[in-house]
């Protein structure tokens, strides 16, 4: 029998969590020895798995500034997973003080974590729902009252669309949340592929059975693949590239080569 | 950051201290960035790391030495993300290379130096330990804070879940049941509990597989096992269960299969809904229709059924029916009202009823005050005469209707015979017509079928539904019965008689077809054909009459029957066909009969008044045969008697019957002392004409004079009646 729509996922923390595993990667201690054994298992096949973490962060920081300073200053992002540091709201309050932020992710523990963070923070809030339903997270009331859908929002996928397997069909809710935004929001993207890491694609695919293994799998997609979500949008300079040359702000030449992984980029819907 | 009051001044030294601060933090940066997980960029990160790096410098140097400077910087350190231990050894490295070499003085004895370096060394190690740790502790106990926040939250939907499948199960209007595989009902809902009579401990505890019911479709079961072997995930069936009170329970039972995680078959889940109230109420539907509302025998639907049942038995098997048709039903209904009619029916049901009580007898009503025995089996020869006989014994007690004793007649037609070789439709058309003769025979009987007189027969239904055609396509026609003068026997005018010329049966009479015209309706269009026809004609002899020089003009008489009568448009239909042909209205009399007028009111009257006003004769025909109130004869607007041919059949012998002289006398000497003219019908004989003559009667017609006959002949008569 199929689980009603209404009945809610269970907890099960001795099940690993890619949202507590990159914060593994992060350095941080908010996860479990299930998250840490995961995450030491995967970085046996790529030991620099953390600095595509750290790119993921430093592009995200470079897109929000860029945003900012387009005058774009709501943020919905979506796949948020463990607040740390360096996390939207924090870049982009730096940069603005009416930065408005929504966070959406679907594991309930990242969700709770980031309610105690956020908590009495009126411009900023945690939505618990899923990608694949993109419904949930446009209607749910923190979207709500925190986001004007009538102005432009940046959409941040960072890191989470290689989550969906084409099964879900993350083209079409990347086209459900593309409907709702006003023209001139921007959709900042970035998404694991097996082009630009440093390893073999074996090697890289020991990292990849790790994910399966525990029933997250990760989905490695070509530049082609990845450069169809931005259907509808057009492509904010330089276009769909490595996270370490978009925009950067000190040479790319100095960073790790495992920060090359992967394509990141910023939209534009028209 | 905040970068010290000498920095200013001292950058532009290029060999100055601040200069080599900033040396020294692009290396330790070098050193230590690729093992950081901070989002700060290479030169922020430096930019980050340079007044630690003036702390450190600092501490070197101050009198007294203090450590608390570098433990603070480790503390420092993993506040900046740089939690990875690679980056504690590297730091360390970094001081004890070029801490004194970039920062030392030439004041200092080198060994100090190098002393003071290892301690603030020491003391950074622990103060980022600390901070780790810390950290470390203050993550984790978060982490775990929002797991457990996060469970709990699940917990309440869970809850909430369940409260509300809860609230689902229980509150559902169908019945659900849950049983694991060995067909233990486990579970069940009240609505479930309530179907099956209302005790719980009848359904629960028990085993699925004692609710065999002797009615369980044959697949039932079958459906069941292959489920219980997870060979099937679902199926429904029409089943009936035993409730606790013995009584039968009907279902559409749905049962599905519940599989646990790994998809092994663990439950069985049954929704059942009640269908035992559908299925009363679907029989009920099938006994309507199959049952007269009135008197709740079975119908013609359900006669017919049982009729084709019995036609279609085998070898050697028999059937009789009797079909009965009340006598005079229709007086009854008319003079008491059609309550009272309906409850003379109801009696006569039950009673009918009572007749036919053996198994393979049944009694139905076809509708009005027909009804219908039919007995079946091998020996239904003698049983349908006993029948037939026992039906008419029971009519024979009067029924009483309020308060009144009322006789009731029937005539029924036998039709008895072997299975097989009729339709149903061959087997009730000739009963009609077996009735019809014992009615006409005189009804209060029952007469057996006969072929040959069912060849010749027609059957009422026949002959209506031919009607309507037989006007539009002129099947019908009219003969002309000449009225005689008594006193010299000169033609006084005729009786328009209709005659219908039936494709197969020949010509048929006004008594074939007339209440069956008027049972229809179609008299009305039939009558107004016939006036207009008969008037036709009499303008015609008048148009004659004048051009031969004919004394008296012919007159014409046309009969009106009891719904002409009643027929709003009589009086305008009249008058129009009379202006239309230019017939002066003296010429016409219309005959009425005198039951038409029993009871008539002022408003049925009207109408004839209206038309005797204009001058139009009215006859009271058929005068004697019914109820006559003599004192009423006064009031009603006729201007001709017409003696019934009763009165006068004792005329016909000689001597006449004194007995009828007498009546007629008296009969002629009323009429004339009301001013009505006197006209006797049936006369057959001279000595008849003669009597009538002497008796004072005005006008005779009947076959002594002439038969009813084309128009041209009577004109014949007519002329040489002038001569």
């Amino acid at each position: 029998m199929e689980r009603p729509a209404w009945a809610p996922p269970g907890i099960d923390i001795s099940v690993p969590s890619v949202s507590r595993i990159y914060d593994y990667y992060l350095g941080g201690s908010h996860n479990f020895e299930v998250d840490r054994e995961a995450a030491r298992r995967a970085m046996q096949f790529m030991p620099g798995l953390p600095k595509i973490m750290q790119a993921n962060r430093a592009f995200m920081r470079r897109a929000v500034n860029f945003a900012v300073s387009e005058g774009i200053t709501q943020f919905l992002d979506i796949g948020s997973g463990i607040p740390t540091f360096g996390n939207v709201h924090e870049v982009a309050l730096r940069a603005t003080p009416q930065a408005r932020v929504v966070y959406v992710d679907h594991d309930p523990v990242a969700v709770a974590h980031s309610q105690a963070v956020l908590q009495g923070n009126d411009n900023a809030g945690i939505v618990g729902a899923d990608l694949r339903k993109p419904v949930e997270i446009l209607n749910s009331p923190e979207t709500v009252r925190i986001l004007d859908l009538e102005r432009p929002v940046v959409l941040l996928l960072v890191a989470v669309l290689h989550f969906l397997e084409d099964s879900d069909d993350p083209k079409r809710a990347v086209t459900e949340l593309r409907d709702a935004l006003a023209p001139g929001s921007l959709l900042v993207l970035t998404h694991a592929s097996y082009e630009g890491i440093p390893v073999p694609k074996e090697q890289a695919g020991g990292a990849v059975g790790v994910y399966e293994d525990i029933r997250n799998p990760l989905v490695m997609r070509s530049r082609e693949e990845i450069q169809q979500f931005f259907d509808g949008f057009t492509m904010i300079e330089p276009g769909l590239v490595s996270m370490p040359d978009w925009r950067p702000d000190t040479p790319a030449a100095q960073e790790d080569p495992y920060a090359f992984s992967g394509f990141a980029g910023v939209g534009r819907k028209g | 950051m905040t970068p010290s009051q000498a920095a200013g001044s001292a950058a532009a030294d290029p060999d100055g201290l601040e200069d080599r601060l900033r040396r020294f933090a692009t290396i330790w940066s070098r050193a230590i960035f690729p093992v950081t997980a901070t989002s700060l960029t290479r030169p922020e990160f430096e930019q980050h790391l340079l007044p630690l790096a003036r702390q450190l410098s600092d501490a070197l140097h101050t009198r007294p030495f203090d450590t608390a400077p570098a433990h603070r910087v480790g503390a420092a350190l993993v506040g900046a993300h740089c939690t990875d231990p690679d980056a504690l050894s590297r730091t360390l490295g970094v001081i004890d290379a070029y801490l004194v070499l970039y920062c030392g003085t030439d004041q200092e004895p080198a060994e100090d130096s190098r002393a003071r370096c290892a301690r603030l060394q020491h003391a950074l190690a622990a103060g980022y330990a600390q901070a780790l740790r810390e950290r470390t502790l203050t993550e984790q106990e978060a982490i775990a804070r929002s797991a457990l926040a996060a469970r709990s939250d699940a917990m309440d939907a869970l809850h909430a879940t369940e409260t509300r499948f809860r609230a689902v199960f229980e509150g559902a209007a169908i019945g659900i049941g849950i049983a694991d595989l060995e067909g233990n009902v486990l579970e069940v809902n009240d609505t479930l509990t309530r179907m099956f009579g209302g005790l719980e401990h009848h359904v629960r505890g028990r085993k699925v597989n004692e609710w065999a019911h002797p009615e369980d479709q044959p697949q039932t079961w079958g459906l069941y096992d292959e489920l219980v072997r997870g060979e099937r995930e679902h199926y429904r069936v029409e089943k009936p269960f035993y409730r606790n009170d013995g009584t039968v329970l009907w279902t559409n039972l749905t049962v599905s299969l519940l599989r646990d995680p790994e998809g092994r078959p663990q439950y069985q889940l049954a929704l059942m809904e009640d269908t035992t109230e559908r299925r009363l109420l679907n029989l009920r539907l099938r006994y309507e229709a199959t049952h007269d509302a009135l008197t709740g025998l079975p119908n013609r639907t359900l006669f017919f059924e049982r009729l084709e049942k019995a036609l279609a038995a085998g070898e050697g098997a028999r059937f009789g029916l009797c079909y009965l048709d009340l006598d005079g039903f229709k007086a009854i209904n008319d003079s008491l009202g059609h309550s009272a009619g309906d409850r003379l029916l109801v009696e006569i049901a039950d009673r009918l009823q009572s007749c036919a009580t053996a198994a393979g007898e049944m009694v139905a009503r076809l509708g009005g005050d027909e009804f219908v025995a039919l007995t079946t089996g091998p020996d239904t020869q003698r049983e349908v005469g006993d029948l037939a006989a026992r039906i008419l014994a029971v009519l024979a007690a009067p029924v009483m209707l309020d308060g009144r004793e009322i006789s009731v007649r029937g005539s029924i037609g036998i039709v008895e015979g072997p299975a097989g070789e009729r339709t149903s439709a061959e087997v009730l058309r000739s009963a009609d017509i077996t009735m019809y003769r014992a009615k006409s025979a005189g009804g209060n009987r029952f007469e057996l079928a006969d072929p040959e007189a069912d060849a010749r027969a027609i059957t009422r239904h026949g002959l209506t539904t031919a009607l309507p055609a037989a006007l539009e396509r002129g099947e019908f026609f009219i003969e002309y019965q000449p009225l005689v003068h008594l006193c010299d026997g000169s033609v006084h005018g005729a009786e328009a008689l209709v005659r219908w010329c039936h494709p197969q049966h020949g010509v048929l009479g006004p008594d074939r077809f007339i209440p069956l015209a008027e049972h229809t309706g179609l008299i009305v269009p039939l009558g107004r054909w016939v006036l207009q026809e008969a008037v036709r004609q009499a303008r015609f002899w008048h148009e004659e009459a004048a051009l031969g020089g004919t004394a008296r003009p012919l007159r014409i008489n046309v009969n009106l029957s009891p719904t002409q009568l009643h027929h709003p448009g009589l009086v305008a239909d009249t008058v129009d066909v009379l202006e239309r042909s230019g017939l002066e209205p003296g010429a016409l009399c219309l005959e009425v009969t005198e039951s038409a007028l029993i009871g008539a009111d002022e408003d049925l009257l009207k109408p004839l008044r209206q038309l005797a006003e204009m001058g139009v004769d009215i006859a009271l025909d058929d005068f004697g045969t019914g109820y006559s109130n003599l004192a009423n004869l006064r009031r009603l607007p006729v201007s001709v008697l017409k003696l019934d041919r009763s009165f006068t059949q004792g005329m016909q012998q000689h001597p006449a019957d004194p007995v009828d002289i007498k009546i007629v006398e008296g009969i002629v000497s009323l009429a004339h002392s009301l001013e009505l003219a006197v006209t006797v019908e049936g006369v057959e004989t001279g000595a008849q004409a003669e009597q009538l003559r002497e008796l004072g009667c005005d006008t005779a017609q009947g076959w002594y004079y002439a038969r009813p006959g084309p128009p041209d002949r009577l004109h014949a008569l007519s002329l040489l009646d002038a001569v």
